[in-house]
């Protein structure tokens, strides 16, 4: 790719290097364990740099553009489950984006700093029971209370939750009726009265990764720990997304990879009526045109990440490889364990590992349906909606 | 003390190597290529003396075309405080490479020369040994360990009997081995600031250098395929498979 320096591939041998020396030889038992150190893994990554590639370098960040970012995560993508990669991605560019951008000085150096350098565990806290896709439908309400926020309110599905030092959360600040301009992202850290998040979810998948509900119920927290102005933080959320999504598409592509090029290996040793699976035309084949479903969705990251570059709105360019690369996670994933047949659905051929890890990312970070949706407006083909 | 190290940029060690079809040489056509590891080695070695206080400054070169920059700026990264890159577009011999260090060595005068046992391009081993020849200098090859003290250094060389320990006086050449240390990562901000540290580019001519003549490559070809595996069903027909080979 043509934005990719000599730097940009120094940047993914580190990556790449910590990820088999540091956390895939424990893999397989953080996974059984449904947990995964996250202090300890942030800070090895802190110490070498690599969670602020974009952040400003007062706060210990590198300060460069999100070509380096997408080389990072593509790296990390080489992990053997898809949990870790994710629970990075929620520090770098979920949970953090944001403060960045519109935090004040002070904000950042209490919780940005820390958690570039690894020294605390960030969470994104926007979910809830009651909306997941409907972002402006969230319930979770602070209201202030003389130089404080008062919360209320619950946080499902949460990502480094059980672990976690403190969620830029959302909550609704204003009139209720203003869906849009109502809502305000707040820095919450997680040891305050008033939380309780004991609850670790059971999931099909990204099994290292941990996932809790947080009840807030009264939770104290300083009026300063509001990220930007009150009111904004729908439209932070969605200018957030922006990288959430480019990463969790980039972070995936390495795991795809790995799942064909074992099912290439694995299909070409399998003999079976007298020749290796590989040799059947409809195996090979299918395979060839995986391979250049996978290439054109890298293409298609890298084409929104030089829109960003650029200074463009990414949105449709995000949206769109969000979409493709959950789509052919599942479809690659699914086709793969077939041409295994019963090895494939062993729990760990990586088969089956990514097709549980990867089924996720046409739910979270914004459903498929949500994309198109997204999508849809933006080429102005929404019903009642011209462009 | 001033520390010297040779880098060389070769084909990344996880690439499966392709000999072209005309057999000229090895397919470079977008492969992956990076540091020699055994040079690697001896950065780290060379970066750790210089965070202990032996060492004062650390100097890496190349030799190489223009990408051979790149080797330069990682060796950069590790902790080199500047380096030089001596531009040759040909393949260069181990002797021509012997000549080059050796002017590169007599201008820079350090304490000590560090270089990797071998490159794993063509695993020639004999740029070091050469090299220490053309200086008039002790050599250490095959270092496991080296410790230095005062105008001496101690090295455990790995031979093929084992280990040996040899004291040598300083200047010299010392050669890393595998077992020398296991190089840092590469840290992100490390990276970026090697982009800014000085290097000085020369020529083989303004180093008042000629090619040795003597070597030329005739002919590259992969080595044979592997021929496939039996398998044997008890210990009594492996015994008699390994007899048949004549192994036992
Ligand atoms: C493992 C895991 C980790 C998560 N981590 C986090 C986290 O760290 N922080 C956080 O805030 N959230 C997190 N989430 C929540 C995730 O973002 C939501 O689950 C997701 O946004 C979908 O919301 P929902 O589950 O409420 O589904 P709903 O909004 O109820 O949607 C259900 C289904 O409806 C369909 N649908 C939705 N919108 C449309 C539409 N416009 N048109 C047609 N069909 C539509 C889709 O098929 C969708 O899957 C996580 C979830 C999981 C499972």
């Amino acid at each position: 790719m043509s934005f990719f320096t000599h730097e940009h591939h120094e940047i993914r041998r580190t990556a790449e290097r910590f990820v088999e020396q540091h956390i895939n030889p424990h893999v397989e038992q953080w996974e059984r364990e449904g947990l995964f150190p996250a202090h300890e893994v942030f800070k090895g990554l802190g110490d070498l740099g690599m969670l602020g590639i974009t952040k400003p370098e007062e706060y210990g960040g590198l300060g460069l553009d999100y070509s380096y970012q997408v080389a990072f995560a593509e790296a990390i993508g080489t992990c053997t489950c898809g949990g870790i990669p994710m629970a990075i991605g929620v520090q770098t560019d979920m949970a953090t984006p944001a403060l960045a951008r519109f935090g004040s000085d002070e904000l950042k150096k209490e919780y940005l700093a820390p958690a570039i350098a690894g020294d605390l565990v960030a969470c994104i806290a926007v979910s809830e029971p009651g909306a997941g896709s409907d972002v402006a439908g969230i319930k979770t309400t602070a209201k202030r209370v003389g130089d404080d926020y008062v919360i209320n309110g619950q946080k499902m599905w949460i990502t480094n939750g059980t672990q976690g030092d403190w969620a830029c959360l959302l909550a609704n600040t204003g009139d209720e009726a203003d869906r849009h301009g109502n809502k305000s992202l707040i820095v919450v850290p997680l040891d305050a009265a008033g939380i309780q998040r004991e609850t670790k979810l059971d999931k099909l998948g990204q099994r290292s990764s941990d996932t809790a509900i947080i009840f807030l119920d009264n939770v104290k927290v300083p009026a300063r720990n509001l990220i930007g102005q009150e009111g904004k933080g729908f439209s932070y959320q969605m200018q957030q997304f922006q990288e959430e999504r480019l990463f969790l598409s980039a972070s995936i592509l390495k795991a795809m990879d790995r799942v064909f090029d074992d099912t290439v290996e694995y299909t070409r040793q399998r003999n079976i009526f007298g020749k290796s699976v590989l040799d059947n035309q409809y195996v090979h084949f299918t395979l060839a045109e995986l391979k250049t479903e996978l290439e054109a969705a890298r293409a298609l990251i890298y084409r929104a990440t030089e829109d960003m570059l650029e200074g463009r709105d990414v949105t449709l360019a995000a949206s769109m490889a969000k979409l493709k690369t959950a789509r052919l996670s599942r479809q690659l994933t699914d086709v793969c364990m077939q041409f295994w047949g019963g090895q494939g659905y062993m729990w760990e051929s990586s088969p089956a590992q990514f097709y549980r890890d990867l089924r996720l990312h046409s739910i979270g970070g914004g459903a498929d349906e949500v994309m198109m949706q997204i999508i849809s407006k933006h080429l102005g083909i929404l019903p009642g909606k011209k462009k | 003390m001033k520390v010297l190290v040779s880098v060389k940029r070769v084909v990344d060690y996880n690439v499966r190597i392709q000999v072209k079809g005309d057999g000229s040489g090895v397919n470079l056509d977008g492969v992956k290529m990076s540091m020699n590891p055994f040079d690697e080695i001896a950065m780290e070695e060379a970066v750790r003396l210089k965070e202990a206080g032996t060492a004062e400054e650390v100097i890496a070169v190349t030799i190489g075309g223009d990408k051979a920059e790149e080797q330069l700026r990682s060796a950069l990264a590790f902790g080199a405080d500047r380096a030089i890159h001596v531009k040759v577009n040909e393949e260069v011999s181990p002797l021509t490479a012997a000549r080059i260090l050796k002017a590169v060595f007599e201008k820079e005068q350090p304490g000590l020369f560090l270089m990797g046992k071998q490159a794993i391009d063509d695993d020639n081993n004999q740029t070091g040994q050469m090299t220490s020849a053309l200086l008039g200098i002790p050599q250490a090859t095959f270092a496991g360990e080296l410790k230095i003290d005062g105008n001496k250094a101690t090295v455990v060389r790995e031979v093929d009997a084992g280990l040996e320990t040899i004291e040598v006086d300083l200047p010299a050449v010392v050669t890393a081995d595998l077992r020398l240390n296991e190089p840092r990562y590469l840290k992100l901000p490390d990276i970026m600031k090697a982009k800014r540290k000085p290097v000085e580019t020369v020529s083989m001519a303004d180093l008042g250098v000629e090619a040795a003549p003597g070597l030329t490559v005739t002919k590259t070809s992969p080595p044979p395929a592997r021929a496939a595996g039996i398998k044997v069903k008890t210990v009594d027909e492996l015994v008699a498979a390994l007899k048949d080979k004549g192994l036992v």
